[in-house]
């Protein structure tokens, strides 16, 4: 065949657009590949979530098609599910930032080899961010409305186009990165420098504001007592420092199990050390918010009121909240036992739990409550519709497809076991 | 030629390079696969394809935000929602372009102690402006009040008894046409803004439906249009404006516009005319001499929320 062969010829210091035209292609190429053969297990887990976002996908068209009657939204609760999952998954794209760290700041060199699976699950992560925002339009076919200088862009006043601008840009950045890194080493080269370090230090500050920004969109509104606090992004901040690892931790473990790919010690016991300290900032923020709301009373209150002990025999979103509290404070337990890294299987348990915990908090637990009672004071609750439901598995199911595919041609790479220059 | 550029990946990844023919199993395999997925796939999306043939149109999707269109672009515009209300709705309607008047800013007024809470003012919003008849919408929800409080907690939207009540007093509350108004600050697409009359619009056909500015608005002013309106061919109301009370799209939002397509014309608001105790009054608040301007000036008067910045200009007043 002759599709390599850029294999049998030295190869110039500096390649010309030729070479990269051809050389790219054959990455694509490979990258093409990689992420299309695999043993049963990865047969299997493909088939599920490709069923899952099938139903999603058909879920979605009718919603389009009937409106969004079919959900269980109304004029009181005017977001629920979706922008729940959307706030969520913001903070587990900025949790990535927490390998960046320890990898590009303090050089901790077992990160710096795991780092990539962070920042893979951030394109991921961003990826169901847009798709849950879609999903929640009334008018998906406008899309282009929202498209700075083809549409017409609501900037700088309206935080939802900041929104935009940084997720996008977030995207954009982990794209470039990862992209790079990962070409490089498909052509054996030794990365420069120049190339992606800037872009990696742009990242970690492009991270922290996706996620403050996202709170600025819930805070920034006069109207909602209950989102109206200054404590809102430092909390989404730290929550995200908890979930992101959290989801890490047990990818790497799951990574570790399933391929060659040599996950260093050293990667779990810093995201845990991290985990430890986050969890319990945020039980910190935590009992702070409940303490001012409950102790003041009046308006405040109402809905954290409603949200953990219900109100007048409405009681939606009670069981959600004492979960993820429940789950949270046995997640930071777990955590905090100075055997944790002895026993993994209860590290990998507290991380789901805390996963979860941050899950509901963040998302029907923050979301909710901002619309309950509505502006008027009438009590109108919601759960949400089977619709919902399934456009948000299908949503995730895409997601984790994302992700095991981003996977399925990293590790290869990275662990040199294919590359485009030198073989065996 | 190495293992790992022809067939296989070289190892690692578990696949097997087992052979120079593409047509191996695998690959039939695979390519099965794949076709089945993309026709799944596009089963799945059928539903969206049906909509987009029913309900959009070429001109629907490029159509311009109304401050872009010229006199021409708004007059196919407004003559291709005429003959889209005939055809979905099988009624002749005239969809006009009521601009604002100059030196003309409008405000509102409300006694709230001879409203009497007969909700005609909310009955007569929902006939003239073309409200969905299922859900009963309207722009204008009225309050019952337990005496001895202002705050809304011990409001009651719901109260299904004669009226009045001789131990309540009844607030109706609509769009309160902020000076300030959260609702246009946070549009991401600049869908909704402030007229050089005050009121605050929104161009149905450029509204994106993600809500924000039904969260953002304190006073519950904002509605969604969670399916398709559906009214009688009778009753819909055929003097329609671009900016008012046309009859909305799917998956957009709506909010009262002080019934722009009357004020603008020196008529009054419908809900004004449906109040059977003249509690509503409504007029100029640039012209001194306007009933308005009497109450602000003769009345001690108030705004809901005023804590919030949002200079409502909707007041409120006891006699």
């Amino acid at each position: 065949m002759s599709s390599n062969s850029i294999t049998s010829e030295e190869e110039p210091p500096h390649h010309d657009a030729k070479f990269h035209a051809t050389s790219y292609l054959q990455f694509l190429k490979l990258a093409f590949k990689l992420c299309t053969e695999g043993s049963w297990l990865f047969y299997a887990w493909m088939i599920v979530l490709t069923a899952i976002s099938l139903v999603g996908v058909h879920a979605w068209a009718v919603q389009v098609e009937q409106g969004m009657v079919v959900t269980a939204m109304n004029d009181h609760v005017s977001w629920g599910l979706y922008i729940a999952n959307f706030t969520f998954l913001v903070g587990l794209a900025a949790g990535g930032v927490m390998m960046v760290i320890p990898a590009y700041i303090y050089h901790d060199r077992d990160m710096h080899d795991t780092v990539i699976i962070g920042e893979l699950l951030a394109i991921a992560s961003i990826v169901m961010c847009l798709l849950f925002v879609v999903v929640d339009l009334g008018r998906p076919d406008r899309f282009w409305h929202l498209m700075p200088f083809v549409g017409k862009f609501n900037w700088p006043v309206s935080m939802l186009t900041w929104d935009v601008i940084v997720l996008n840009g977030y995207l954009l950045l982990n794209l470039h990165i990862c992209g790079y890194l990962l070409y490089k080493r498909f052509l054996g080269e030794t990365p420069e420098r120049k190339w992606y370090v800037p872009f990696v230090f742009i990242s970690i500050a492009w991270a922290i504001s996706i996620h403050t920004v996202t709170a600025f969109l819930y805070c920034g509104l006069g109207g909602r007592p209950f989102w109206n606090t200054a404590l809102l992004a430092p909390r989404f901040l730290t929550s995200a420092f908890v979930a992101g690892p959290a989801f890490i931790v047990v990818v790497l473990q799951l990574i570790r199990r399933l391929t060659k790919f040599k996950v260093g010690e050293g990667s779990i016991r810093t995201l845990t050390g991290i985990m430890r300290i986050t969890i319990l900032i945020n039980l910190i923020m935590m009992a702070s918010e409940i303490f001012t709301a409950f102790y003041t009373g009046g308006a405040h209150a109402v809905s954290s009121q409603y949200l953990y002990f219900g109100h007048d025999g409405r009681n939606a979103l009670v069981p959600w909240i004492w979960t993820s509290a429940a789950f949270m404070v046995i997640g930071a337990v777990l955590l905090l036992r100075p055997k944790v890294h002895e026993h993994l299987w209860t590290l990998d348990i507290a991380c789901v739990l805390v996963f979860i915990g941050v899950w509901i908090e963040k998302g029907m637990g923050l979301i909710i409550p901002g619309f309950i009672p509505s502006t008027l004071h009438e009590w109108v609750e919601y759960v949400p519709s089977a619709t919902e439901w399934k456009v948000t598995a299908g949503i995730w199911a895409g997601g984790l497809m994302i992700y095991t595919l981003l996977l399925k041609v990293a590790i290869p790479v990275f662990t040199k076991k294919v590359s485009g220059t030198r073989n065996g | 030629m190495s293992d790992s550029s022809s067939g296989g990946c070289g190892s690692g990844c578990g696949c097997k390079s087992s052979g120079e023919s593409i047509l191996n199993r695998r690959n039939l395999l695979k390519a099965t696969g794949v076709t089945l997925g993309a026709a799944a796939f596009a089963k799945a999306l059928s539903p969206l394809a049906n909509w987009t043939r029913e309900e959009t149109s070429v001109e629907q999707f490029l159509q311009n935000h109304y401050r872009e269109l010229d006199e021409d672009g708004l007059k196919q515009v407004l003559a291709r929602l005429e003959e889209d209300a005939h055809k979905n709705y099988g009624a002749k309607v005239t969809i006009g372009d009521h601009r604002p008047q100059k030196g003309v800013k409008f405000g509102y007024a409300l006694n709230l102690s001879i409203c009497i809470g007969c909700r005609r003012c909310a009955e007569a919003c929902h006939h003239e402006n073309n409200h969905d008849r299922a859900s009963g919408n309207s722009y204008i929800r009225v309050l019952e009040m337990q005496k001895g409080s202002m705050d809304m907690e011990h409001g009651n939207a719901h109260y299904d008894h004669p009226v009045p009540h001789p131990d309540k007093f009844y607030m109706p509350v609509q769009c309160q046409q902020c000076d300030n108004p959260p609702c246009v600050d946070v549009c991401p697409v600049e869908a909704t803004w402030k007229e050089d009359d005050g009121i605050v619009v929104v161009d149905y056909d450029w509204c994106i439906g993600c809500r924000y500015c039904e969260a953002a608005c304190p006073y519950h002013a904002r509605r969604f249009n969670w399916t398709k309106p559906e009214i009688p061919k009778e009753e819909i109301n055929p003097n329609q404006s671009y900016l008012s009370n046309r009859i909305r799209p799917q998956g957009v939002m709506e909010k009262c516009t002080f019934c722009l397509h009357r004020t603008r014309e020196g008529q009054m608001p419908a809900c004004l005319e449906a109040c059977p105790t003249g509690a509503r009054i409504f007029g100029n608040l640039l012209d001194p001499k306007s009933e308005i301007r009497k109450v602000l000036d003769t009345k001690r008067v108030y705004v809901l929320k005023e804590e919030l910045g949002t200079k409502p200009n909707f007041f409120y007043f006891f006699d």
